[in-house]
């Protein structure tokens, strides 16, 4: 297997790593968690060199080729970058967590969680495959709710993960619509193709489409204005998870979004429009909102939204340059900012609080991890001699260079430094609120350094922003160099990672900045008080509040369609149907066809008068329910008439058992029902329901009379041709039945014994007012079992059990079968029912119906599966035929073993649903338990 | 005859259709019972009406189409059991809600909700 392969897989499998482990002890536990992610480490790191000499590593399994979905991985400098970035930071963060987690959480769970992000996010940075990316990309969104929902018994930590599910989830369905268009435009979902047809999507007409769409996920992704809002609510997390994913790695995604699709999409006026004026405003906005926060996460978290908002107005640049210096601020901005979250977790975690005005003078008693933590907020100030430093000149230098707005193009290098004012500012809070600045006040624990590990992971950071700020080059330099060869798909413009560029322009920009952003710390009093004029608008109350009108309207909306009655839901339909079905009927030249009818005769006449008078009756009377039944009874009788008429007779031996037995049912039910409907339809409605039956019956008449008058262009020739010869059958009807579509028959009897089985179950609990008498309060004959019907259906029985087995056996070459043998049985049975009740029948006839169904099918699944013995398809028949003395020739088939199948689930199913519901009219009504 | 045997499939669904949408599970029950009756026609004239064919081989050289008459024949038994499980249920919502309408609930009229709210007032 290929190593490249290895990597996700490995990390996935880690997954289930601390699952397992969480039971021994937690150092145990972190080590053990930490180990496959260690191993797909090493193995990235082996193939570092090949990648930093610029070569690139591919490799794909086909997955659905069909529609160009293959599970594909690459990896190749960016991704390099960011694999580092994300099995790096997460091993320190592993690491980290060990120490912050209390020993009431579930470090099992989170762990989980924790690798089940870092999966997803190596699966978005390593997928060579545009929906791939994306099946990815939702699933960083789901473990980041998993995350932050961590302690879910928390309201704020509940809120914060729906907001960011939401927002991050919606945005995923709009970079869902640019992808699938994207591919659609170059006509493969495979990523190199599209990084290589960056000039086809440019001139294609729906570019700008695509463009904003996938714009929208890459920035609610990376929280930009005005998406930026779930970010700071985000924060509710535990600390390690707001270092890992929303500092390093996950709110980078939208970022490496705009950088992986830069040869693709990039190099047009509305990209650099978007892109750069979102990320100017985000790099406003989030450094003015972090000088105000009191919250020492919050304060980081918008400065995070402000550095995000740096990188992609440097994306927006549109100068390959600006994409270098971009990429090196990715790196510089995870190891600075990580370090400060995990600084900012031992605080809290120390003292009790994160609220900075509380937090005074920790100096005194952490110094070690104030000395860090002062390096770290150093490099995000953009102090030099570290790395912060080094990206935040080429920002200043590539906004200097910046002639995209025209004659107002003055005006980006001014607000970058107004920016850079900001984040010094908010810095220098953040470092001389914290240590310096008097005395703690009032915190719930007395502060101390941490256990040493802890600060093993700060500290390893912290070294990187040092060391990367002072031999750059050396350190990053090949690094940077294959990322932004593969960012740009093309060669690398020129440019040197010095940390001494000599006095010029963005050296200006940069002293401007340190010295105003002191400047503003200074006079931060008055400007605390300009900012508490404005009413503070919570975005998650603002949030909450638009999702709650959401909530509303959709809950009319499904009130108004399902507001729980019937007839509603159905009049829905009828209209639907009404309305689907006309619109094709409407494109139909003639209704009549060129097939000549047949000549109309006197019987025909008679048999559907008396059709449309019993239906025409049947609706009248429907509100004398007994009468509606007769007439309904009339109906089905002539329909069998019309079987037997129309050169059908199996199906009129069928419709006239099933006739009799449905019927009965209908009796024995109308006994418990009422036996009047009252009438309560208002005129309105009854004109309405007229008019509703009436188009839809016209629908109906008008195909079935088209289709009609059609010449056939049947497919049965095949079944007429081969009845005889393939299945031994001269009834062509049965033959289809129980061999050429035996697997349909074999389902149909399935759903026939689950619907009995089902009413058996309905049956059982039910307590039925038992009616004594009828309507006009004439009771109920008391001679229930007339003599005359019990001696002429006694002697009948036999009669009719032979008729039954003469149907069955004579029904693969005569009209009949197990179906027909099946009701006429059952006809029979319920028969003795009627004549001689449930007692008398319980005695002499022992007859299990369940364990009827339960073989039937048995029998005829086991007939099927017969034909593999002699290595044949599922149901393939076999027939012979045999001679015997006196009886003479004969056929013997498989099918028939079938149909014996069919029979007996015909006779379970029926028997097992009318004598149940007989049952309850006699004393044999089961006595129910009670629930208790 | 084709005419007839449309017209007659036609009026039996809408006389089914009419009665699904009563307010009351026998209607209903009795209702679909025709529908279903209809269906079945419906289907079974897509082979095309012919009289006198046969219905074995070897008696003559005009055959009904048996394709349409199997799946009608299939039809016809699970028809019985969504009758027979449509009615059980309307028997077992009477038992369990103690009504027999379609919602479970009686719905009030426009009368009555009038003179509730003006008892109220």
């Amino acid at each position: 297997m290929n190593t490249l392969l290895c990597i996700p897989l490995l990390v996935l499998l880690g997954t289930l790593v601390p699952l397992c482990s969480t039971r021994y002890s937690r150092t145990a536990c972190a080590f053990l968690t930490a180990a496959l992610p260690a191993i797909a480490l090493f193995l990235i790191l082996q193939m570092a060199p090949a990648i930093l000499d610029g070569q690139r590593f591919q490799t794909a399994i086909d997955w659905v080729p069909s529609l160009g979905l293959s599970l594909a991985f690459r990896l190749d400098g960016l991704t390099l970058l960011f694999s580092l970035l994300i099995l790096g930071i997460g091993l320190l963060v592993i690491l980290y967590a060990r120490y912050y987690l209390s020993s009431n959480d579930n470090m099992g769970k989170f762990y989980c969680y924790l690798i089940l992000f870092m999966f997803a996010m190596l699966g978005v940075v390593m997928s060579d495959n545009l929906i791939q990316i994306w099946v990815f990309w939702e699933l960083t969104s789901i473990s980041s709710f998993l995350l932050i929902s961590f302690w879910g018994n928390k309201s704020e930590a509940r809120k914060g993960a729906r907001m960011a599910l939401t927002i991050t989830g919606a945005g995923g369905l709009f970079l869902l619509a640019g992808l699938l268009m994207l591919g659609n435009v170059v006509g493969t979902f495979d990523l190199q193709t599209v990084l290589d047809s960056g000039d086809i999507i440019r001139a294609h007409s729906t570019y700008p489409i695509i463009t904003v769409l996938i714009l929208i996920g890459a920035f609610t992704k990376s929280a930009q204005f005005p998406f930026h809002f779930w970010l700071p609510n985000a924060m509710a997390a535990p600390t390690p998870v707001s270092s890992y994913l929303h500092s390093a790695t996950m709110v980078k995604a939208g970022i490496f979004l705009m950088a992986r699709f830069y040869p693709s999409l990039a190099g047009t006026d509305l990209w650099f429009l978007i892109v750069s004026m979102t990320g100017l405003a985000t790099f406003l906005l989030g450094g003015y909102l972090a000088l105000f926060q009191h919250d020492l996460k919050g304060l980081l978290a918008n400065s995070t939204i402000s550095h995000l908002g740096l990188i992609t107005l440097l994306l927006g640049m549109g100068s390959d340059l600006a994409l270098v210096a971009a990429i090196f601020h990715i790196i510089n901005h995870a190891t600075f900012k990580a370090s400060l979250f995990m600084a900012a977790g031992i605080i809290d975690h120390e003292s009790g609080s994160r609220d900075m005005r509380q937090l005074n003078g920790l100096w005194k008693y952490m110094p070690y991890t104030a000395t860090l933590a002062m390096v770290a907020s150093s490099a995000m100030a953009g102090v030099p001699l570290l790395n912060g430093f080094l990206s935040k000149e080429m920002f200043f230098n590539e906004a200097l260079h910046q002639d995209s707005l025209g004659s107002l193009s003055w005006m980006v290098p001014v607000l970058a430094t107004l920016g850079g004012v900001f984040s010094v500012a908010y810095s220098t809070r953040f470092v001389h609120d914290v240590f310096f600045n008097g005395e703690p006040i009032n915190l719930p624990k007395t502060p101390h350094e941490p256990p040493r590990y802890m600060r093993v992971p700060v500290e390893i950071l912290v070294a990187l922003c040092l060391l990367v700020g002072i031999f750059p080059s050396w350190i990053v330099g090949d690094l940077l160099q294959s990322a932004s060869l593969s960012a740009l798909n093309g060669p690398v413009p020129e440019y040197s990672l010095a940390i001494w560029h000599g006095f010029n322009i963005p050296l200006l920009m940069s002293v401007i900045a340190l010295l105003g952003g002191l400047l503003v710390y200074y006079n931060r009093q008055h400007l605390f008080k300009f900012q508490a004029q404005f009413p503070t608008n919570d975005p998650k109350v603002l949030f909450e509040r638009a999702i709650q009108q959401l909530v509303g309207k959709a809950t009319w909306l499904i009130n108004f369609f399902e507001n729980g009655s019937l007839q509603r839901y159905l009049y829905f339909l009828f209209m639907f149907t009404i309305v689907m079905s006309a619109y094709p009927l409407l494109d139909l030249n003639a209704t009549a066809g060129r097939r000549p009818e047949i000549p109309v005769d006197a019987l025909s006449i008679t048999g559907a008068a008396l059709l449309s008078i019993a239906s025409l009756a049947t609706v009248i009377w429907h509100r004398r329910r007994m009468v509606a039944l007769l007439t309904l009874s009339v109906v089905g009788l002539i329909v069998t008439l019309a079987f037997a008429r129309f050169s059908a007779p199996d199906l009129a031996l069928t419709q006239l058992s099933v006739e009799v037995v449905t019927i009965i049912l209908l009796m024995l039910a109308l006994f418990f029902l009422p036996q009047k409907t009252p009438k309560e339809s208002s005129p309105r409605r009854v004109v309405r329901d007229l008019g509703i039956s009436a188009m839809i019956g016209g629908i109906v008449g008008t195909v079935i009379y088209a289709l009609m008058t059609r010449p056939l262009d049947t497919i049965s020739d095949f079944f007429t041709e081969n009845s005889k010869t393939g299945g031994g059958g001269t009834n062509v009807v049965n033959v289809i039945l129980v061999d050429f579509r035996g697997f349909d028959t074999l389902g149909e009897i399935t759903v026939l014994g689950i619907a009995a089985l089902g009413i058996f179950k309905l049956i059982a609990r039910m307590r039925l007012y038992m009616p004594s008498s009828n309507e006009q309060g004439r009771p109920w004959s008391t001679d229930s079992h007339p003599l005359m019907l019990s001696v002429v259906s006694q002697s009948l029985l036999p009669l009719a059990l032979l008729v039954s087995a003469y149907i069955f056996l004579r029904g693969h070459n005569m009209p009949g079968g197990g179906f027909i043998a099946g009701l006429i049985t059952s006809v029979a049975i319920i028969q003795q029912y009627v004549a001689h009740g449930v007692d008398w029948i319980k005695e002499r006839l022992k007859l299990d119906y369940q364990i009827m169904i339960g073989s039937g099918i048995g029998i005829a699944a086991l007939t099927g599966l017969g034909s593999w013995f002699f290595d044949r398809p599922f149901l393939t028949s076999w027939f012979d035929y045999f001679y015997l003395p006196v009886i003479g020739k004969f056929e013997l088939a498989s099918a028939m073993l079938f149909d014996l199948g069919v029979y007996l689930t015909v006779v379970g199913a029926t028997m097992l649903i009318l004598a149940n519901l007989g049952q309850l009219t006699t004393s044999e009504r089961a006595i129910f338990e009670e629930e208790s | 005859m084709e005419g007839i045997y449309a017209f007659c499939v036609g009026l039996m669904t809408a006389c089914g259709i009419f009665l699904t949408l009563r307010g009351r599970t026998f209607s209903v029950v009795v209702g679909l019972t025709l529908l279903s009756y209809a269906v079945n026609l419906f289907l079974f004239a897509s082979g095309r009406l012919k009289l006198d064919a046969a219905a074995v081989l070897g008696m003559s050289e005009d055959y009904g189409d048996p394709l349409p008459q199997a799946l009608v024949l299939t039809a016809i038994v699970i028809g019985f059991a969504m009758t027979a499980f449509a009615v059980i249920l309307a028997m077992r919502a009477r038992a369990d809600l103690g009504n027999d309408h379609v919602d479970g609930r009686i719905p009030q009229t426009k009368e009555e909700v009038r003179q509730k709210s003006g008892g109220q007032r």
